[in-house]
């Protein structure tokens, strides 16, 4: 009995939340253009890159911080932040692996994503993102073989400038809402991938983002183009370490799918949730959108959400091109005093376009989430179709599940279904499983992840049995 | 091997078991029969390790106190209770939780788990002797099932846990003749002098197929009368009510 109970406690503990002590390099606190300034030189950017943040930035400073989200949070000072937080090591980029600071090695293999590539067996090639830089990206060669970009966005900028000016700001414009400009202000770096005409990208694309310095935002940009014909399948893994304040996360994602291209995007998010009292953790406010530029493209989000104090974002698909297909496969689970608000938007502009969205959310503790979606099919996209199935598990009486649609239809050719449950785990479930020798965190994990399977279906396989444990680390003390 | 001596149980401020007391040794079937409310369910329910009630008394399971234990604690140690409404867990793979309980069970025992192809094989074998329908091994737990199919899934789970003592709450109730006759093969298949059996039910009727030791009359939270097989008989006659 003891020795359980002390394996249970460790486990709740958040096993990624330890920091790297590594010198720094670290823009100016505050937001101002020199601070911008200072990103892009340090970055040695060209001028139409600078341009490009100066401009949302001033598009920044006449937009206001949105408020209708149902989580509420204390106001953020943005002046009190620092943008840009470097390991000291990285400024002059190692060449090779070799050459990387002993140190991030370290941390990574301590979160269990080995860089060295001798040591990769299973075909993931990886961009690891530490603050603000990429550090390393594996299966580099290989990849270029093939004509596969999979870079750090700071190096698309410098050798791919052609497609970067091509597509930046092409899903998510400049002009966009709060955090998404703020993003294209002050973003740092992340992951560039393009996938050349006709190609499969032959293993799974992968970046892995870290947040370690304090009092840092972290503004990735990622940025995928899937050419005519061609198909990647990308993951995104995250996590930070546990710090009493709350560190601020708005990342932005663009995807774009050119004629029958598919791009399939899944994310494992297990950023610091806090403690159990609701202090620290992470504020996720993420802007990921996928075009499906060209006709029978297809973009697919998967995303299982465990961490952040806070997840506040909606992976969209905007489909434009005639037959073309968007997904959203999505589970989130809050426990203690996490807060999520999180959907997706299907916009439906091609003819024949079909979208298709599952969620599951699972509340525990007394947190609180809410399921918002927006399914919107133009009056042009004629003979369009959108499913959603909506549902939610609720553990224990103090938690909330919402499920808030916002359904548009503008042409009677399109058909829009929506369904939506609410259920809790039972007392019986639970004595079931245990008179069947499962533990109660045991028989807690296999009910959620029942009620989780046709999500975590759609992950690849390496992902799909890390996800399974997590959704079982993520609720557990919330029985009994 | 099982020693229940003056149990009380209440529930809500409802006294439901009032001085139960019950002796079960290894090899032996005893048969509970009783109306409807006389707290049959609720004595399956406090030997699983049921939360919610209040129970006072002492009862011993190979003489440790079984009050004590966790529910999953219960099952390591051999007790399996075959539940009157078998629960649906939906997106749950039959087999994979049969594989799960098995080797919970397994590792708490300190026996050796068993891999895929291993666990595979045992309930191939096992589904067969108890005309169970593979088919449905790999539908999810107890969703879709009928009644009988969810009864006979039960008696397959106590085959693999190979429990020493076995539970059947009202396992009988709902079932046409042949899954009765299944559910009463499998327990005698089962039946030996190492394990033993406490058989919970409303009729007579199981008790043609499976012959208990020992009948008693459960009325009102305790046992009023003990007898041989021939107690069923001459109840299903008189009905409960000339034991009150």
């Amino acid at each position: 009995m003891n020795n359980r109970q002390k394996e249970i406690d460790n486990l709740k503990d958040y096993k990624y939340g330890f920091s790297t002590d590594i010198e720094n390099i670290q823009a100016p606190k505050g937001l101002n253009e020199d601070v911008i300034k200072f990103i892009s030189n340090i970055k040695n950017e060209p001028a139409w890159m600078l341009e490009f943040r100066l401009k949302a930035f001033d598009r920044f400073k006449v937009l206001k911080e949105p408020d209708w989200q149902k989580p509420k949070f204390p106001k953020i000072d943005y002046q009190d932040l620092y943008y840009y937080s470097a390991p000291k090591s990285m400024k002059d980029k190692p060449k090779s692996l070799d050459e990387l600071d002993p140190k991030l090695l370290e941390t990574y293999k301590k979160l269990g994503i080995p860089l060295q590539e001798q040591a990769r067996l299973n075909g993931i090639a990886v961009d690891a993102v530490f603050d603000s830089v990429s550090v390393a990206t594996t299966f580099k060669d290989e990849l270029t073989k093939q004509g596969i970009i999979f870079c750090p966005i700071s190096e698309a900028i410098q050798n791919h400038p052609q497609l970067v000016k091509k597509y930046l700001g092409s899903v998510i414009p400049t002009s966009d809402h709060f955090f998404a400009t703020l993003n294209s202000a002050v973003f740092t770096d992340g992951s560039f991938v393009y996938i050349p005409e006709g190609i499969r990208c032959p293993m799974e694309l992968s970046t892995y983002f870290r947040i370690n310095a304090s009092n840092t935002g972290q503004f990735e940009r990622t940025l995928i183009i899937a050419d005519k014909g061609s198909y990647v399948s990308y993951l995104e893994g995250c996590t930070a370490p546990m710090r009493d304040e709350n560190q601020l996360h708005a990342a932005n994602v663009e995807l774009v799918a050119l004629d029958d291209a598919e791009i399939k995007y899944s994310t494992v998010q297990n950023w610091y949730p806090g403690d159990k009292d609701g202090k620290g953790g992470i504020y996720n406010f993420v802007t990921k959108r996928g075009l499906c530029k060209g006709k029978n493209s297809k973009i697919s989000w998967t995303q299982v959400e465990t961490g952040s104090a806070i997840t506040w974002k909606y992976p969209s698909c905007i489909l434009k091109g005639d037959n073309s297909v968007g997904e959203f496969y999505s589970i989130a689970i809050t426990n203690n005093h996490q807060k999520a608000d999180t959907g997706t938007k299907m916009i439906h502009l091609g003819k024949n376009t079909k979208s298709k969205i599952i969620s599951k959310g699972i509340s525990a503790g007394s947190s609180d989430m809410t399921y918002r979606g927006l399914v919107d099919i133009s009056s042009k996209a004629k003979n369009s179709n959108n499913y959603t199935q909506c549902d939610s598990l609720l553990m224990g009486n103090k938690c909330g599940a919402h499920t808030v649609p916002y359904i548009k239809n503008k042409n009677s050719e399109s058909n829009i279904a929506h369904e939506a449950t609410t259920s809790k785990i039972s007392e019986e479930q639970l004595h079931y499983c245990q008179q069947r020798g499962l533990n109660p965190e045991e028989a807690v994990g296999l009910i959620v992840n029942g009620f989780c399977k046709e999500v975590l279906q759609q992950l690849p396989m390496e992902f799909a049995v890390e996800a399974q444990k997590l959704v079982g680390i993520s609720l557990e003390g919330s029985v009994g | 091997m099982l020693k229940i001596n003056n149990l009380n149980a209440t529930i809500d401020n409802k006294s439901i078991l009032n001085g139960l007391s019950l002796d079960i040794n290894p090899g032996q079937v005893h048969a509970i029969m009783g109306p409807n409310g006389s707290g049959k369910s609720t004595l399956s329910n406090i030997l699983s390790g049921k939360k919610g009630y209040e129970v006072s008394g002492e009862v011993l399971f190979e003489e440790k106190d079984l009050l004590e234990l966790e529910t999953e604690e219960r099952a390591h140690k051999g007790i399996f209770l075959a539940f009157q409404y078998p629960l649906e867990i939906p997106g749950v793979n039959t087999n994979i939780f049969l594989k799960t309980s098995l080797n919970a069970v397994r590792k708490a025992r300190g026996e050796k788990e068993l891999d895929a192809i291993e666990f595979l094989k045992l309930v191939k074998e096992k589904s067969k002797k108890l005309k169970f329908d593979e088919e449905k091994l790999n539908r999810q737990l107890n969703v879709g099932f009928s009644g009988g199919e969810k009864k006979k899934n039960e008696i397959l789970q106590m085959s693999l846990l190979d429990p020493k003592l076995s539970i059947l709450d009202e396992t009988d109730s709902g079932l046409d003749i042949d899954a009765l006759k299944v559910v009463a093969d499998g327990v005698n298949t089962l039946r030996d002098k190492n394990n033993a059996f406490l058989i919970i039910t409303h009729y007579q009727r199981l008790l043609d197929y499976i012959k208990p030791d020992f009948v008693h009359v459960l009325m009102n939270g305790k046992i009023v009368k003990s007898g041989g097989p021939d107690l069923a008989l001459e109840l299903e006659k008189k009905g409960y009510e000339n034991f009150n």
